[in-house]
């Protein structure tokens, strides 16, 4: 191939990169001029309303009177809801699922092997297969409605188990171990103390997919909780568009309220969210 | 060296450690498990209300045309991910697989980018976005003159301004989840490009293969592994959709049902319904059928190392 067509082929390539990430970013320009712009507005133009501003623009056709509205509506308890179900999951999802993942990669006692292979048999169970049992166990428990009845049935994923276990069997030596205990430290400053800091890399990537998870989950608040002030942004979004249908300020609104927490905790620990992503599937 | 005391204080360890998870997994997972075999055999009315039906539930599945037509739409939707998602998926991991290419960060972060928003809030945005007047999608059609050419080509006026949540849903249900999905499996194609051998390629090339020879001689043999555990999660996935179609259709399967998935017409019969043992058979429909899957790609794998 000759220098010239190599380097037609890079600008096509580019062309072509370059049109897909347009494609890409398009919904989000437009999503959020749309929560900025007035109901008339969405008739007028694709983007930025026309007007006398500076390029033709109607600039002060523009405001925040969408996510005033949404205030108004008390949007704000439900997005601490998000927060509350998204921190409590990961925190106690990270932690039972660090220390059972340990003990079954690290101690020796009757039953470990059955346990490990139920754990791992159980992560072929589809979790849809579980929505109806699983409701009616929140009914016998009197559970439903509650956070409990939420939080409870997700904060020991099986995957995270599973996902520790290779962590510890990977980056932690047994030696280490046995040199702690000789030391003298119990077994639950071993843990605290030589284990957890081992596997930090999974306990970061494994956080931030469990909040983001809980985030993103939809089906559990939907099928669980009832009163509205208890319900996350997932389910109140969607409430909110079979009330407000048509009225696409206040909904483009709502939703660049419940993305934008998520994607800045994202750009903020991005690496450890991919390593994290990929960690099961390619070794090394 | 290790004394009775140490290794009885360690089990007592190992179970205190163990316990907040058996505990739980016992109560969330095993014990609502063994409740959906029972629950499959009934028919209620809300929770605590059994009748015993017997395979009732099956009978009626098999013989109901809406849960046929929500197997057809969710294969439908998981095909489409298979031969449309993943190759753009992989093309676009070739693409930023070279070190010398310019911003490939920044190319990355963007295709990955949707995937931030989440599921539930993409569907949001996509049901916005294409709405029938002020949608992103229409207007933007409209605007690169679109619509006259597709009104042009099929003679039909309806091209003017489509109905896509209600005309075309399957089409709408697969073009956001190509904005939402690519980028997430880009991320494994380019973790699997990682590992092709490097000095393999340029012996390719100094044996004079092309850039096809390269690609299914040195490329795709490296990068299956990897490719089949990308195709199975995206099939579990897409068989299990749920929320896009949900929220699009507001609640509902769409005008005679043309965006009804399977996960939905199991919550539509627990959920609307009531009747938690119609939904359980349907979770093992689908149960059995995504361990079919699973168990194949076991298979193919086994095969392949066998070949290898």
């Amino acid at each position: 191939m000759s220098a010239g067509q190599r380097k037609i082929n890079k600008w096509i390539l580019h062309a072509i990169l370059v049109l897909l990430a347009i494609v890409t970013l398009v919904p989000y320009v437009w999503l959020i001029i749309a929560s900025l712009k007035g109901q008339d507005d969405f008739f007028s133009a694709i983007f930025l309303p026309p007007g006398d501003g500076a390029f033709g623009i109607g600039w002060d056709k523009l405001s925040l009177d969408n996510y005033r509205a949404l205030f108004d509506l008390g949007f704000e308890v439900n997005l601490i809801n998000s927060v509350f179900y998204s921190a409590t999951t990961a925190l106690f999802a990270t932690l039972i699922c660090a220390a059972t993942g340990f003990v079954l990669a690290k101690h020796q006692f009757r039953g470990r092997n059955l346990i490990t292979l139920v754990v791992l048999g159980a992560l072929i169970v589809p979790p849809t297969l579980l929505l109806a049992p699983g409701y009616e166990l929140l009914y016998d428990l009197n559970l439903l409605d509650t956070s409990w009845g939420l939080l409870l049935p997700l904060v020991a994923p099986a995957f995270g188990v599973f996902l520790f276990r290779q962590a510890v069997i990977q980056s932690v030596p047994d030696e280490l171990l046995e040199a702690a205990r000789i030391d003298g430290c119990s077994e639950w400053s071993v843990f605290f103390i030589v284990v957890l800091p081992l596997v930090r890399p999974m306990i970061g990537a494994f956080m931030l997919i469990t909040f983001l998870g809980m985030w993103n989950n939809f089906i559990s608040p939907q099928i669980v909780l009832q009163t509205a002030d208890k319900q996350p942004l997932s389910v109140a979004i969607a409430q909110l568009r079979g009330v407000y249908k048509t009225d696409y300020g206040l909904l483009t609104a709502a939703t660049v309220v419940s993305v934008l927490p998520v994607a800045a905790l994202f750009l903020f620990l991005q690496k450890q969210f991919i390593s994290g992503l990929t960690s099961g599937a390619v070794k090394g | 060296m290790s004394t009775g005391g140490v290794d009885s204080r360690r089990v007592v360890f190992s179970w205190v450690m163990l316990a907040p998870f058996m505990v739980l997994f016992l109560v969330f997972v095993v014990y609502p498990l063994i409740q959906s075999a029972f629950l499959a055999a009934n028919q209620t009315f809300g929770p605590g209300t059994r009748t015993f039906v017997g395979t009732k539930n099956f009978e009626l599945l098999i013989s109901d045309p809406v849960f046929w037509k929500a197997i057809r739409n969710t294969f439908i939707y998981a095909l489409g991910s298979l031969f449309v998602q993943l190759p753009i998926a992989f093309l676009l991991s070739l693409a930023l697989n070279s070190p010398k290419l310019r911003g490939r960060g920044i190319y990355r972060l963007i295709f990955f980018s949707p995937q931030l928003m989440g599921l539930v809030f993409v569907s949001i945005l996509g049901a916005l976005a294409f709405e029938k007047r002020a949608g992103l999608i229409n207007q933007a059609l409209d605007a690169a003159g679109i619509n006259d050419l597709l009104v042009w080509i099929t003679g039909n006026d309806a091209w003017l301004e489509p109905d896509w949540l209600q005309q075309h849903v399957m089409a709408t249900l697969i073009l956001i989840s190509l904005w939402l999905y690519v980028g997430f499996n880009m991320i494994y194609f380019l973790a699997a490009l990682q590992s092709v051998d490097k000095s393999l390629l340029e012996a390719a090339e100094i044996d004079g293969a092309g850039p096809w020879g390269k690609l299914r001689h040195v490329i795709f043999p490296s990068v299956k592994p990897v490719a089949t555990f990308v195709i199975l999660l995206s099939m579990i996935g897409s068989l299990q959709l749920f929320e896009l179609p949900y929220i699009l259709l507001e609640s509902s399967g769409g005008p005679d049902n043309k965006g009804l998935t399977i996960v939905m017409y199991l919550y539509q019969n627990g959920f609307d319904l009531g009747d938690l043992g119609f939904a359980s058979a349907i979770g093992w429909v689908l149960a059995l059928i995504l361990i079919g899957l699973a168990l194949v790609q076991v298979k193919l794998t086994r095969a392949q190392e066998v070949n290898a």
